[in-house]
């Protein structure tokens, strides 16, 4: 309202203000012939009072105009500020409210997007964790310990064959066994029982009796599957070994494995 | 030097005391200011011109603060202050850069 009505005095007043501006300019020079007329002494008296006069003037303005910007910096304006200055001034000062209230919200919901998205990836990466852990103790790559079983095959004989270390290893996973360790030598999924009895060897690595088998998994399953009839128990004693079954409340499988890198096998896309 | 030595002193004054402005006197000041600023600027403009006269410059000085701060007191009883003081601001306005002008044409020669 303001802006379009003060267009009009700016535009009507110029009229009105050039001859002003032209009367300040005549004035000095009739001025100059006035002051030039009275005596000399009276001339600097009136010099000294003009030079005092425009000092005291000086003074006034830079005082107001230090003033003046001190309380425009203040806010202080405010106060004296005219109703409709006011009235425009709460219509800005209410959309710019709007506006940032707008953008708080724009920044809340972000904010609820991020946290959320944030707890996604911590729980997504919580599992990645938990699945890499699993998998590492099944493929061998990591050590493990807990409840299980140590068992002993005594081979005095050398008659015990890869068989029926095979079958041994099978009943333990079947009874629950979830990783071992055979003398020494990580069991992983891979794993394969080759050579002739007495010169047995695991994965390539060669295992002499008495072969150590430190299982975990549930101890009394796992004793029930070795001790079945025409187990593996049974099987070793008819090739005159023994087999010593102790249950422990932990067992460490500290021997690891390299992670079986697949040759040919690639992740499917898509889940 | 005298001018500027007031200037100086008086803008030092009113930041060290740092007086509040009278509630009446607060629409007129800026007003005001102007105005002394564009009779400051007038006086710059004659002594350049060799027509610098002391009389004319204190009454031009006193008389451009009257009567711009009455054209505002008149404006604010008609309802029409912040058009008026709109008005002076830009007439005072366009007499400071003419003025300007004619003191850069004094120095610079340009």
């Amino acid at each position: 309202m303001t802006t379009p009505s003060s267009g009009d005095p700016g535009d009507g007043t110029p009229d009105e203000v050039r001859p002003a501006q032209e009367s300040v300019r005549p004035e000095p020079a009739t001025a100059d012939d006035g002051p030039a007329a009275p005596a000399p002494r009276r001339k600097q008296r009136g010099d000294l009072l003009a030079a005092a006069l425009i000092g005291v003037l000086a003074l006034l303005l830079g005082f107001a105009f230090a003033v003046q910007v001190r309380t425009t910096d203040d806010g202080q304006a405010l106060a004296g500020a005219r109703e409709e200055d006011l009235v425009r001034i709460l219509d800005d000062l209410t959309g710019r409210e709007d506006r940032l209230r707008q953008q708080i919200a724009e920044q809340r919901s972000a904010l609820a997007q991020l946290g959320s998205s944030d707890s996604q990836a911590e729980a997504a990466l919580a599992e990645a964790r938990e699945r890499s852990q699993a998998l590492g103790i099944l493929n061998g790559t990591l050590p493990a310990q807990g409840p299980g079983l140590e068992m002993t095959i005594r081979d005095p004989m050398d008659r015990v064959p890869a068989a029926v270390l095979l079958d041994a290893i099978q009943e333990l996973r079947g009874a629950g066994a979830e990783t071992m360790q055979i003398d020494d030598v990580r069991v992983g999924v891979s794993t394969a029982v080759t050579g002739s009895p007495g010169d047995l060897a695991l994965d390539g690595q060669p295992v002499e009796a008495p072969y150590v088998f430190q299982v975990i998994g549930s101890p009394q399953d796992m004793a029930t599957a070795m001790n079945i009839p025409n187990g593996v128990v049974d099987k070793v004693r008819l090739r005159d070994g023994t087999v010593d079954l102790v249950q422990s409340d932990l067992v460490v499988v500290d021997a690891l494995r390299q992670l079986d890198m697949p040759q040919y096998a690639e992740p499917a896309d898509g889940d | 030097m005298i001018p500027i030595l007031g200037l100086a002193v008086g803008v030092v004054l009113g930041l060290i005391l740092d007086p509040s402005v009278p509630l009446w006197l607060q629409p007129y000041l800026p007003i005001a200011v102007v105005a002394a600023l564009d009779a400051v600027f007038g006086g710059v403009r004659a002594r350049f011109d060799g027509i610098f006269d002391a009389k004319v410059f204190v009454v031009s000085f006193v008389s451009n603060v009257v009567v711009a701060a009455l054209i505002v007191f008149l404006g604010d009883q008609l309802g029409v202050g912040a058009q008026l003081s709109t008005a002076v601001v830009v007439v005072l306005g366009i007499r400071i850069f003419g003025n300007a002008a004619a003191i850069r044409r004094h120095l610079f020669r340009a």
